[in-house]
């Protein structure tokens, strides 16, 4: 089972939504809530990545009887550097951002933590696409 | 299995929808023309009582004639209580009106609440509560959390509420007094809602009963006026600190909390988005009070004055110094719970996740085609749990107005289309 997300690149208010309804689906599925918890920290910090430096894009949520797989997509300006992006505190967030309190270089190394797996295609100028695996 | 305070009274009841989008847990849906409260949802936060513009909801509460039963009878009169009197500061008026109604005792549960503070800041003390502690005096909230978040449970304190409390010492000492049997001593509540009405009747944390039965705020409120008219000199009845008098309003309780990372929110769906975010991740407080109703127990459904006019007038209460009862040796273990709470998974679809993941599919499948209105006509709170209750078996697509109106027209179109072209 697929859930289709459009998230909107200038939406900060309401960044938070995907992750917020994909958790009640979890919930009424009846999964454990330290999986949940998992999963709605790490869509949450991918949602955010989406927003800010996507700007904007796709998240589909698939639910297997093992595992969610969730994919993230933008057309964005990609990542250079991955390893860069991948160290605690690394940020290319820009300062009007960072004065929102986004932008403190987290986001992917949560996603890692709070993840089995998690897999990152990108190539500049032409966006990402992240997907995350968390187990059952 | 259940008992629940609030209800129907169905021959008041239009129809209409206003308490089925109110309900904070979808409780109630609206079949053949009068709203049904689902019983395993309903959390008896009263506010479908608020809403109904044509007052049928109702809570269920006891007869007075239940204190006919036993022979010295004390009333526990609540903090809230205290706001409702306009020009009364005196919290001994309000206390000797209830004896010349016919109670033969009155017992403050602001003093339970002084129990319940001391016992709280021991328990932190030694390191005893969970982290972040959260409240275990509003009935709905417990409720609340057992059915849409339970697994918060363990995060509440583990303490009867400030009434349970009361109760107990109101027993005690009205047996020393007396010199009678527990069975001939009745203790009752003076109730603002009808969850702590439904928390006498099912005790939840006890093995047994504390508490005789409970009467509405509003239907001994014009007795009592009369009464407090005509009293010359209050009797001194009044023990309680202004500490204890303060639960009656929201943030009351974090007041006497010895840790300054508190939080408290009050209002159902307040209550809900704090429950939300604790339950995705750590909140930076040490303690968490929640109230169900808008500014604590003094917004209860059953009150009769407006809850920040009677907030105000609480703040103002005088008790004399000289008058308030320092609190005697305690032991915890009676104040502790003696049955945990139980977590009841409603919201889940089935028990097996492969069955529940076919019902969420089925159910996505079924949204789709709504119409997305949140009409409320069909009788569900929204499109969504109306494809939810379909599946579940409680309800059919055709119920949908919307809809219905969209296959009538395509009917009209194609008898029109017959028609032009003639059989």
């Amino acid at each position: 089972m697929i859930k289709h997300y459009e998230i909107s690149g200038t939406d900060f208010a309401n960044g938070g939504e995907a992750s917020s309804d994909f958790k009640t689906v979890l919930k009424k599925l009846g999964v454990p809530m330290d999986v949940i918890r998992k999963v709605s920290i790490a869509m949450y910090e991918a949602e955010i990545n989406t927003i800010i430096h996507g700007h904007g894009g796709t998240c589909d949520a698939e639910i297997m009887p093992d595992r969610v797989v969730i994919t993230f997509k933008d057309s964005g300006p990609g990542i250079k550097d991955i390893d860069l992006a991948m160290q605690e505190g690394y940020s290319t967030a820009t300062d009007q951002i960072r004065e929102l309190g986004f932008g403190a270089g987290m986001g992917l190394p949560n996603i890692k933590k709070y993840t089995d797996d998690m897999q990152i295609e990108t190539s500049e100028g032409k966006g990402t696409t992240v997907i995350l695996t968390i187990k059952l | 299995m259940y008992f629940h305070s609030v209800a129907l009274d169905s021959d008041k009841c239009h129809g209409c929808t206003n308490c089925v989008k109110g309900c904070p847990t979808e409780a109630i849906r609206v079949r053949d023309g009068k709203a049904r409260i689902i019983k395993e949802r309903c959390i008896d936060c009263g506010e479908c009582i608020r809403v109904c513009p044509y007052h049928a909801k109702i809570s269920v509460t006891d007869p007075r004639t239940l204190t006919q039963v036993c022979k010295h009878n004390v009333i526990l009169v609540p903090p809230s209580f205290y706001g409702q009197f306009e020009g009364v500061s005196d919290v001994n008026v309000i206390l000797t009106a209830l004896k010349k109604i016919g109670f033969d005792d009155v017992y403050e549960v602001a003093r339970g609440a002084e129990y319940i503070t001391a016992a709280t800041a021991r328990l932190m003390e030694e390191g005893k509560l969970p982290h972040p502690a959260i409240s275990s005096a509003c009935p709905v909230m417990n409720r609340l959390i057992s059915v849409r978040f339970p697994d918060l449970i363990d995060n509440i304190v583990n303490l009867i509420s400030p009434m349970e409390i009361a109760a107990k010492m109101a027993r005690r000492e009205a047996a020393e007094k007396t010199g009678l049997p527990d069975r001939d001593i009745g203790v009752f509540f003076v109730t603002p809602c009808p969850a702590k009405m439904t928390s006498i009747r099912t005790y939840m944390f006890l093995t047994e009963p504390v508490i005789n039965g409970a009467f509405s705020v509003n239907e001994l409120y014009a007795e009592i006026r009369a009464a407090i008219k005509k009293i010359d000199k209050p009797e001194k009845l009044a023990r309680a600190s202004i500490h204890g008098i303060s639960w009656g309003r929201e943030g009351g309780e974090c007041a006497g909390v010895p840790s300054p990372r508190v939080i408290h929110a009050d209002g159902v769906n307040n209550a809900v988005k704090v429950l939300e975010q604790l339950e995705s991740k750590d909140i930076d407080a040490d303690f968490i009070e929640l109230s169900s109703c808008p500014g604590g127990c003094v917004g209860g459904p059953l009150n009769v004055e407006n809850p920040f006019v009677a907030a105000a007038r609480m703040e103002n209460m005088i008790v004399a110094h000289e008058d308030v009862d320092p609190l005697g040796e305690f032991d915890i273990d009676d104040m502790m719970w003696k049955k945990d709470l139980e977590p009841v998974y409603i919201m889940r679809l089935d028990d097996d996740f492969t069955v529940a993941m076919g019902k969420m599919e089925e159910i996505e499948k079924i949204y789709e085609h709504m119409p997305r209105l949140d009409c409320g006509a069909c009788g569900a709170p929204s499109c969504r749990a109306k494809a939810e209750d379909i599946v579940r078996g409680y309800g059919r697509e055709e119920d949908c107005i919307v809809k219905m109106r969209e296959r009538l027209l395509e009917l009209l179109k194609e008898k029109a289309k017959k028609d032009y072209i003639g059989d």
